[in-house]
């Protein structure tokens, strides 16, 4: 059976206890799937799983507080559900979870760069197939193969947990890992490598085209103020209504240092920005900067309380006594 | 209409370096992997063949703008305790181009809520007589593409000022207003009655490759009749992250808020594109909220462009499709599918 045969199967089962299933479906071509949401059992049979499973969907749970919902996650997926679980944002009792092995997933942006090389637009899309290790678009009538690896998301090249961390319904065979070790991530030795006046102006540069959508900060499952973000609020009125770079520039830091130790960098801030602008970096330097204070990685041990949200007198690797 | 006249590709350059000696020209570039309209550098060579990312809707309605600066005098001083106004309307000279028609469509919609009698709006009033559209047609079109189901089309000259076409080594160029008229002279423009059949041919193909459109003429009615049912507009938005992406990229989306900063006795009012997808929308002063969850906002959303104002509005559909928020909703959000389930489940 197959892995999306095996979860219909399984989802099929649990329905009937739970206000919905979400996962994915086929989207309005054949590049994109969106997010689908569960209520019946015809709908079982829309679900799709594979490399256009784009989508975070534990960004949803914390709108069913008080429900029992299933979530089918991929691994990635699966570290932002024990996050939330981590920090009581959700209910244990409450969320059934379903996932399979994951082989990677597509970064459409790949796809439409290496569609445009080819004279194509991904915008004429008509059939995309993922055999393995390969990737085959037909636009406008043109087949193009790309490998996997040259169009995978970014975190799918350095995969640590392409198997879920905690899931209720696990089926079909683990999938294998990427490699044993992380490969450096060249976003973050690219900004190191800049001064710290030339880095300002990467940041400057690439935030001039934000439309403060905050799409960024929607599509982030671990962004739980919602509806009461500081970054609209009039009381306290903590960002300014001026169109300017730095008001910008000050949004993402404080949606960084918000994520700081609880970011899981499942990218979606980043792949849902409509202007492709490159804000994912920003939380994978305060992730190193945590990893190396605290050795704690977010979303991995339901047990685990986030360093940044409990008190030690003395860190093990903060000496603020030989200050 | 005037004659047709023709611009090899290679003399473009010296048509807008013309234009930039007189106005601000404001060109669609790519960026970071986006396309956005930036004042015209001739370094930067413009994208004219995909559609702009985001699209030209700053150039007459700013994300943000400052309506009116203020200070009152001090107790004590001889002015006390007046208050000064300094409000600013005035508007630079401005030439779009290069935008797709869609996105000099969205202004039409604009119109007709800040050019009306009732409420004119002077800043906008403004911008927009200060603004030319110089719009090319639509060679190719994209999955999201679906202007054919609102009225419009690849090569819709409806809002814009001049029409390109692009054809083998260059463009047609047509006056397709008054304004227009007087921005083809220029001498890198020549005579292109030769190339005025290909034009058309380049026009009628694009609009064949868009297909048939739906029959959503019953939209306005269809939305109404579901105001309340709410298990419909759950099912319509689940998905949706309620971010402002949809709106805020959309031509015709034109809501904005108000918002004083100050500090002390002098400070500015400023007004900002709103979205009508984000919960402070309509929060109210009290705390209550009339659209409290995205199934009440995404509602508003479609139907305020497919019921609201074209029944204020003379059918017109406040949507000029685009596309824009379909494609860059990150979650693929489709606002076809929502009218036409709509019309669907409204027929029972």
């Amino acid at each position: 059976m197959s892995r999306l045969d095996a979860l219909k199967t399984r989802i099929k089962e649990a329905l009937p206890g739970l206000e919905c299933v979400i996962g994915w479906q086929k989207g309005y071509d054949a590049l994109h799937n969106t997010p689908l949401f569960i209520r019946g059992e015809a709908d079982v049979d829309k679900l799709e799983w594979g490399a256009l499973n784009v989508h975070n969907p534990a960004v949803y749970l914390p709108s069913f507080a008080g429900k029992k919902v299933g979530v089918v996650v991929k691994g990635c997926d699966s570290r932002s559900v024990v996050e939330l679980l981590q920090e009581k944002l959700i209910d244990r009792d409450n969320v059934v979870i379903f996932s399979a092995g994951c082989d990677g997933v597509v970064d459409i942006a790949k796809v439409r760069a290496k569609l445009a090389a080819a004279g194509l637009s991904a915008g004429n899309a008509e059939k995309v197939t993922v055999d393995g290790k390969t990737v085959t678009v037909t636009a406008a009538g043109k087949a193009v193969s790309m490998p996997l690896a040259e169009v995978a998301a970014d975190k799918c090249l350095r995969c640590q947990f392409p198997n879920a961390v905690l899931a209720d319904a696990f089926v079909g065979d683990p999938a294998p890992q990427v490699q044993a070790a992380p490969a450096a991530d060249a976003d973050l030795a690219a900004l190191d490598a800049m001064s710290v006046p030339e880095r300002m102006a990467f940041w400057r540069y690439h935030m001039d085209r934000c439309i403060r959508c905050y799409a960024c900060r929607n599509a982030c499952p671990m962004c739980v103020c919602r509806d009461h973000c500081i970054a609209q609020s009039r009381e306290p009125h903590w960002l300014s209504q001026e169109d300017s770079v730095t008001e910008k520039l000050m949004f993402q830091v404080v949606h960084a240092m918000h994520l700081a130790g609880r970011c899981t960098e499942c990218g979606e801030c980043q792949r849902a920005c409509p202007m492709d602008i490159p804000v994912l970096a920003l939380k994978k330097h305060l992730n190193r900067t945590i990893h190396d204070l605290f050795n704690y990685q977010a979303g991995v041990d339901v047990a685990a309380i986030p360093p940044l949200l409990q008190f030690k007198l003395e860190e093990d690797n903060i000496k603020e006594r030989s200050w | 209409m005037a004659a047709v006249k023709y611009i090899p590709r290679e003399k473009l350059p010296e048509w807008l370096k013309a234009l930039a000696a007189q106005s601000r020209v404001l060109v669609p570039v790519e960026e970071g992997g986006s396309v956005v309209f930036r004042q015209y550098d001739p370094a930067r060579a413009p994208v004219f063949g995909s559609d702009a990312t985001a699209p030209p809707k700053g150039a007459v309605f700013p994300a943000s703008q400052e309506l009116f600066s203020y200070a009152y005098g001090k107790a004590g001083e001889e002015n006390a305790p007046t208050l000064k106004l300094d409000p600013k309307t005035e508007a630079t000279p401005t030439v779009v181009f290069g935008s797709k028609p869609c996105g000099a469509r969205g202004f039409l919609i604009f119109d007709r809520v800040y050019m009306g009698k009732k409420f004119p709006d002077p800043y906008y009033i403004a911008a927009r007589e200060a603004t030319v559209f110089v719009t090319m047609a639509c060679a190719t079109v994209e999955n999201t593409c679906f202007c054919h189901w609102v009225g419009s089309g690849p090569a819709d000259a409806a809002g814009s000022d001049v029409l390109l076409t692009p054809v083998e080594g260059g463009y047609t160029v047509e006056a397709v207003s008054e304004k227009g008229a007087k921005f083809l002279d220029n001498p890198a423009l020549t005579d292109g009655a030769a190339k005025a059949a290909e034009a058309e041919a380049v026009k009628k193909a694009s609009r064949e490759a868009l297909g048939e459109a739906p029959d959503i003429a019953t939209s306005p009615a269809a939305l109404l009749s579901l105001f309340d049912d709410m298990e419909f507009w759950r099912d319509q938005s689940d998905k949706c992250v309620s971010c402002g992406a949809c709106t805020y990229l959309c031509p015709t989306c034109y809501c904005f808020s108000i918002t004083d900063e100050g500090t002390g006795t002098a400070g500015r009012r400023m007004r900002s594109w709103d979205a009508c997808m984000h919960f402070q929308f309509t929060l109210e002063a009290s705390g209550h909220n009339p659209r409290p969850t995205k199934a009440h906002r995404l509602k508003n959303r479609v139907g305020h462009k497919f019921s609201y104002y074209p029944t204020l509005h003379d059918g017109l559909i406040a949507c000029c499709g685009c596309g824009r928020c379909v494609k860059s909703c990150p979650v693929s959000v489709d606002i076809r599918e929502i009218v036409q389930n709509a019309v669907a489940k409204a027929k029972g």
